[in-house]
């Protein structure tokens, strides 16, 4: 047997070990980028090979939590990719402005940074006391961080950027206040999220969702869990709901994609047929 | 030069400063049915948008895209990673996109692409370093190697920036180093003996 088929044992082995002790299924992740997070933990562990952290995660809870944060936050920012926000404004907003009361998904939401900046777009353009916001991720600590709203100053002048590039019409400080090196967001937005913890892999349809937006998540999983969690979010959407995945994911290669109709390719917006 | 009668299923190809040059160069003189496919990671900033697929499609006959994320990798496609995302390979014949950390500085890393090739097709593969200003690319070539796959760098004296080119060589002493003209030849020959 050749070395690197022993590896995947191994990967497996301790994919398996997690599975059985935390209730963890990382097995349908997209395996190159995992195996690479995991050797970014074994870096930091001061450890060489994926069984070595086999006993340590089964015995010791906190090495288990960092291999999660390991595997679970993403690089997030406010506004980031501000075309896809601008497409939303003008192309989804008019449409949720038909509904007297309308529910949205932010499925993966990490530290919160989009949910926050969803929030204050619906805000300008007066659809915030319609809207019912329900952020998830499967990383309690990162959803505190977002429940608390404050993030650090130094990327607030490119946060700024892209909210004017987003089509924002006032300044982005009327939607915070300072507090030394961070910003905190006002209460009327925070108050207008409900973080919460829920697992893709796991966890069932969240219900009854006018528009559902999952970015940056699925380029981690593979194809299948991809078909799951696209399934998933099929059945959480209403009739002619709205789904929006990151601008380099799509779903033109999953067996489910004749249930929605795309409405922009290079945002990857799409709407649910029925 | 390498073999050219080795088996390579794909070739993967890292380049940075000078990269729209020497792609321009290269890519363009590829054959619309060339029977591989290519992967490249160009080092690009964030906001450039597909302009270099849009321009390499205008000027050559082979179809060159941006990679979207599980896109199935097949022959005859120069896929490009696109900016602000990692390029990796995975079994099954398709690839993945991540969003993770820079690494050497840069996001899509060439380092990434080549360890996932490494990984999955062993000895099957063929990686290039071309032209850079950095050393992004030097250890995955190595496990390129290490896995028993071939390796090619762009001449440094014939490079628009010569210090990844001079990288990979000190990591990988036995990779071939060819001009440009000639790495073109070596992959149409390549092509010819798939059959």
């Amino acid at each position: 047997m050749e070395l690197t088929e022993i590896a995947e044992i191994e990967i497996d082995t301790l994919l398996d070990a997690i599975r059985r002790r935390y209730d963890y299924d990382f097995s349908n992740y997209a395996r190159s980028s995992l195996k690479r997070r995991i050797n970014g933990l074994l870096i930091k562990e001061k450890l060489e090979m994926p069984y070595q952290l086999i006993p340590r995660i089964l015995y010791d809870e906190e090495v288990f939590n960092r291999f999660l944060s390991e595997l679970s936050v993403t690089v997030t920012e406010m506004y980031r990719d501000p075309e896809f926000f601008r497409n939303l404004v003008e192309s989804i907003f008019p449409v949720l402005n038909t509904y007297p009361y309308f529910k949205i998904w932010h499925a993966g939401c990490a530290t919160g940074e989009e949910a926050y900046s969803l929030a204050v777009l619906l805000k300008e353009a007066g659809l915030l006391d319609r809207a019912k916001i329900y952020a998830t991720d499967y990383n309690n600590k990162s959803i505190d961080i977002a429940k608390q709203g404050i993030y650090s100053a130094e990327n607030v002048e490119v946060s700024n950027k892209g909210y004017l590039k987003a089509g924002g019409m006032h300044r982005f400080s009327d939607y915070y206040t300072n507090h030394y090196d961070a910003i905190k967001f006002n209460d009327e937005l925070r108050n207008a999220i409900t973080f919460a913890y829920h697992n893709l892999v796991k966890d069932g349809v969240f219900g009854e969702m006018n528009l559902i937006i999952c970015r940056n998540v699925f380029i981690y999983f593979d194809s299948e869990l991809q078909n799951y969690v696209l399934n998933l979010f099929n059945e959480s959407a209403i009739s002619k709901g709205f789904l929006c995945l990151g601008n380099k994911e799509t779903i033109r290669f999953s067996i489910l994609k004749d249930k929605f109709a795309t409405l922009s390719e290079g945002n990857s917006i799409y709407r649910k047929k029925d | 030069m390498p073999n050219s009668a080795i088996e390579v299923k794909f070739i993967a190809i890292g380049v940075s400063a000078g990269g729209f040059e020497a792609l321009n160069t290269l890519v363009t003189q590829l054959p619309a049915d060339f029977s591989l496919p290519i992967a490249i990671v160009q080092h690009r900033s964030v906001d450039s948008g597909g302009y270099l697929a849009e321009h390499l499609n205008l000027h050559g006959q082979i179809q060159v895209k941006d990679v979207f994320d599980k896109e199935p990798i097949s022959p005859g496609i120069v896929y490009l990673a696109p900016p602000d995302y990692h390029l990796l390979v995975e079994r099954g014949h398709y690839f993945s996109l991540s969003r993770d950390d820079k690494v050497n500085y840069s996001r899509p890393s060439i380092d990434v692409l080549f360890e996932s090739t490494a990984d999955i097709y062993r000895q099957a593969c063929l990686a290039i370093i071309l032209t850079g200003k950095n050393s992004d690319g030097a250890m995955g070539l190595a496990k390129i190697v290490d896995s028993g796959g071939a390796a090619i760098v762009q001449d440094p004296d014939s490079a628009h920036a010569r210090d990844m080119p001079v990288a990979a060589i000190n990591s990988v002493p036995s990779a071939s180093v060819l001009s440009l003209s000639q790495i073109t030849d070596y992959l149409m020959t390549l092509d010819k003996n798939q059959n």
